[in-house]
């Protein structure tokens, strides 16, 4: 049970060898998108064929490289021009939202709490189709009353940002209030005690204070954004997104190149999760 | 002076508007007035080019065509025996990190956890393509230890969308229940010993009641992750994996008809929320204390 | 002649890793006995009692309940039951179910479940708190639902670890009284771990003074409080002057010590201490053991000035500066009027007894350590 409770050996053996089990599922799948980046062969799959580095840097067809591979290169631009704006926008509003919720009494305070926590259980496609229909309302109502074709308002990338946007928010606005509830009011008011103005007083102490959840709830803004499939799915238009990218070479079936690119992906956003747990912890503990 | 207090409260006012704006245009344009949109699409039918009638054709259609009724409930239920068996397996899990591993070894564990979950779901279902497909690896290594004589095809069944869905949700239920168990003292645990219990009866009467809340969340977030999930079935079920989602996509971007796929959308909208609710209900949470 | 003990530890040894957390404790309690182990944080207290309850194995040694060996029986099979520190009652359960908690393990019928909780409830006089929530008991009805749920189970011995710690002053001096005659009443063996000198004294028949992992003294608070046995004793049980001298002469009967501060102490010669001249040693008087202006005759005698009146009721005391060499001292100030008119800066005679002056060989220098 715990470690102060006796137990017999064999129960605390069998116990400990379901937890490697399950962390071997937990690894497998990410190991051999790993492996088979360097296998020596067109498909992603046994036998093993040697290995190799063509996937990453192969110019000559069929071992196109995934540095080599304008399309896919072209998607990560894409991904990152996505994710970049939908993090901006998403830290931005969070950060007004979790003063708006911790800091300030309001009618409607906690009916809008709910709505604003709503789309973390909206499945993804549904919110990706319904802003659909509502752009492409807006759209047709703007083009039939004035004549103006909106081409934003149609499937494309600025749908995708703001259909992303939507419930990445949800998670910025999480994470900063939690940090900002943690603040310790007072010493604002020492601030201003001090003779700080609110505006000053807000930017060298709250703001400071903040940074962490800032920085974390941006990174994460990005990994999700980047990562995102479903939402994105209903929005897309021609400028595909990595994710919608793979998602077509892998229904065709492609080469290792998808795996090199894979393993390049964990690298980065590994790196990064790694980086948010550290900004965010607390230097005390 | 009370003039004065009036202008400062006027100040006030409009600042707290001005910080109010981004939070009501994102969540009346972006998540509100799409819904509403939503179901007032799903509600009309299309009589010629630019001319709708209102009407219940969608619905009446869902309930009528056995595919999409049993698609529907076929979700449904994979979806909840999914979160059931990523309870199962999560739970122990979450419990020897919790509570049996101790000192720099428990962290290590818990990001070992995190780590899969912030690659791409994308990158982890390719993975496991490459597992179980017919020339991957399980069925390679079958083969090589003797158990099957030839290629063995693990891909496009439902076992295979299980694993898949249960892989891409643990995340979702350890990170609540590692926390909710943290919180639980080890010393009710040892006093339940002290007073005669068990290891199974100290978990049934002190530590799952305990994790009831974190058992919720959990539950509910896998539970909605699941049943919104496209890439998944779609990619480990193949052509046969009848997802609801595979539909709303259909109705939508194959077919263009964009009044039953929102019909459709609403559909599963409703599911989701009735099932998330039922759940809040049973085990006496908010949702505000299952997200926030 | 082992079973006349509910409680025996024989050379009880615990050792973490490099740590020795209990070394060679033997202790044995008689039946029916409240029995105390007062110690500062660290010493090795908890480690003692949770040994007691089967939570940790000692490294070497025994422990016995009512002359059976324990080593080796998981906490759920140990006839003691423990109150926890911060109580440990189950949240998720009413106080009824927590009172009836461990009868359901142990497969009694539920009508005489009933039962007992009810008589158990009743005895710690809260008979109609059974439906209630933990949360809506105070902080002292707390602690009684935690002793009743050991309680009704009578264990050979009821283990409590520190458990009115969370208490404020005030329910704690009530909750000391309360304890004592509730063991009285019942007469269940009780095991108290405590760092508060005053739970000790106030409510055990016999109290362990334990430092670093041993027991420094066993003894009747009354023993510890006027012969303690080390200089440790001396120093945590009880106000005292603490001073450090060198041994300058002396006789059978008394020591005579030069302080470090130049006055000179006669302090009562212990045949326990051996004590020899030059060597360096801890002296200790009580606050109330000096007399303020009083004619009678003492050995320790010295004339003081006031610096501060630390008026505190009936625990008033003077803190006084001696005039000749600068040495300071506290002294109890007793609140009968005699000494109302006492002031800062008053010059006043102070005189104490050898019988009242202990000496003790420093730390690090022997007994003691």
């Amino acid at each position: 049970m715990i470690p102060s409770i006796p137990q017999p050996k064999f129960y605390k053996h069998l116990y400990a060898g379901y937890i490697a089990l399950f962390f071997i599922y937990l690894s497998a799948p990410l190991i051999v998108v790993s492996v088979f980046a360097f296998n020596d062969s067109l498909f992603p799959s046994m036998p093993w064929e040697g290995g190799t580095l063509a996937w990453f840097f192969g110019d000559s067809d069929p071992y196109i490289g995934i540095f080599n591979d304008s399309k896919l290169l072209e998607s990560v631009g894409v991904s990152a021009f996505v994710a970049f704006w939908v993090t901006v926008l998403s830290v931005t509003v969070g950060t007004c939202n979790a003063f708006l919720f911790e800091r300030s009494q309001f009618p409607g305070k906690n009916f809008l709490y709910i709505v604003s926590l709503s789309p973390l259980v909206i499945p993804g496609v549904i919110l990706g189709i319904s802003i659909l229909v509502f752009s492409n309302f807006i759209a047709n109502g703007v083009e039939e009353a004035i004549g103006w074709d909106l081409e934003f308002l149609r499937p494309g990338l600025f749908l995708v940002i703001i259909g992303q946007f939507a419930f990445i928010t949800t998670i910025t606005t999480l994470v900063i209030s939690a940090r900002l509830r943690k603040f310790d009011v007072s010493l604002e008011e020492a601030a201003l005690n001090l003779g700080a103005t609110r505006r000053a007083a807000l930017w060298t102490i709250t703001i400071p204070f903040l940074k962490p959840a800032l920085i974390g709830a941006g990174i994460v803004a990005f990994l999700m954004s980047f990562e995102n499939f479903n939402t994105t799915l209903m929005l897309v238009g021609s400028d595909a997104p990595l994710t919608i990218a793979m998602f077509d070479r892998l229904k065709q079936g492609s080469t290792p190149v998808l795996n090199a690119l894979s393993l390049l992906l964990m690298l980065v956003s590994g790196g990064l999760a790694l980086l948010s747990v550290f900004v965010q912890r607390d230097k005390k503990s | 002076m009370s003039n004065s207090a009036a202008v400062k409260s006027g100040g006030f006012r409009l600042g707290l508007l001005l910080l109010a704006l981004p939070l009501l245009l994102w969540l009346f344009l972006l998540v509100i007035l799409p819904h509403i949109d939503l179901l007032l699409v799903s509600l009309r039918e299309r009589i010629s080019y630019g001319k709708y009638e209102f009407s219940l054709i969608n619905y009446v259609e869902f309930f009528t065509e056995p595919l999409y009724w049993n698609t529907y409930v076929r979700t449904a239920v994979m979806s909840i025996f999914a979160t059931v068996l990523t309870l199962i397996i999560g739970f122990p899990v979450s419990y020897y990190i919790a509570k049996v591993i101790r000192g720099k070894g428990k962290n290590a564990l818990f990001l070992m956890c995190l780590i899969p979950f912030w690659v791409s779901e994308l990158v982890r279902t390719f993975g496991w393509m490459i597992l179980l497909r017919e020339s991957g690896v399980i069925s390679n290594l079958l083969q090589w230890i003797g158990v099957a004589d030839g290629p063995v095809e693990m891909l496009y069944n439902d076992a295979a969308i299980m694993v898949g869905l249960v892989y891409t949700s643990m995340l979702f239920m350890v990170v609540p229940l590692v926390s909710v168990l943290d919180s639980l003292d080890d010393s009710l645990i040892e006093a339940g010993y002290d007073l005669g219990g068990n290891a199974f009866t100290i978990t049934r009467d002190i530590v799952v009641p305990h994790a009831m809340p974190g058992i919720a969340s959990g539950c509910i977030v896998v539970f909605m992750l699941t049943l919104g999930n496209y890439l998944t079935p779609n990619l480990l079920g193949g052509k046969d994996s009848l997802w609801f989602t595979e539909q709303i996509y259909t109705q939508f971007i194959t077919r263009f008809n964009w009044e039953s796929g929102s019909a459709f959308g609403f559909l599963l909208l409703v599911l989701s929320s009735v099932i998330v609710w039922v759940g809040l209900k049973l085990s006496k949470q908010t949702l505000s204390q299952t997200v926030g | 002649m082992a079973d006349q003990f509910d409680l025996e530890c024989r050379n009880v040894v615990k050792t973490f890793d490099q740590f020795v957390a209990v070394n060679d404790i033997s202790l044995a309690i008689p039946k029916g006995s409240f029995f105390s182990i007062l110690g500062p944080s660290g010493c090795g207290k908890t480690t003692l009692l949770r040994m007691l309850a089967g939570f940790q194995a000692p490294t070497s040694g025994d422990i016995l309940i009512k002359g059976n060996s324990v080593l080796g029986v998981p906490p759920n099979r140990r006839p003691v039951n423990m109150v926890f520190q911060h109580l440990a009652l189950f949240p998720m359960m009413n106080v009824a179910e927590n009172v009836a908690y461990g009868l359901k393990r142990r497969g009694v019928d539920k009508a005489t479940i009933t039962k007992k909780v009810n008589e158990t409830l009743a005895r710690v006089g809260l008979p109609d708190s059974g439906p209630k929530q933990i949360s809506q008991l105070s902080g002292g009805q707390k602690q009684r639902i935690a002793i009743a749920r050991c309680l009704v189970l009578d264990p050979t011995v009821l283990l409590l670890d520190e458990p009115l710690g969370a208490l404020d002053l005030k329910l704690r001096e009530h909750m000391k009284v309360e304890l004592k005659q509730l063991q009285h009443e019942i007469g269940t063996t009780f095991v108290y771990i405590t760092h508060d000198q005053s739970e000790a004294l106030v409510m055990s028949d016999q109290v362990a003074v334990m430092n670093s992992g041993r027991f420094e003294q066993v003894g009747a608070p009354q023993d510890l409080y006027y012969n303690p046995q080390t200089s440790f004793v001396a120093g945590f049980v009880g106000e005292s002057n603490r001073w450090t001298g060198i041994v300058n002469g002396g006789n059978d009967q008394q020591v005579e010590i030069k302080l470090a501060s130049g006055s000179r102490v006669f302090a009562k010669r212990d045949a326990n201490n051996h004590i020899t001249d030059g060597q360096s040693v801890d002296v200790f008087v009580r606050p109330e053991a000096i007399e303020i202006n009083d004619a009678g005759s003492f050995e320790n005698k010295l004339s003081a000035k006031v610096e501060n009146v630390l008026f505190n009721g009936a625990a008033s005391s003077l803190q006084v500066r001696e005039s000749l060499t600068g040495h300071e001292m506290t002294v109890a100030l007793p609140q009968t009027g005699a000494f109302a008119s006492v002031r800062e800066g008053d010059e006043i005679n102070l005189g104490w007894s050898v019988e009242q002056t202990r000496c003790f060989a420093s730390n690090g220098n022997g007994a003691g350590v």
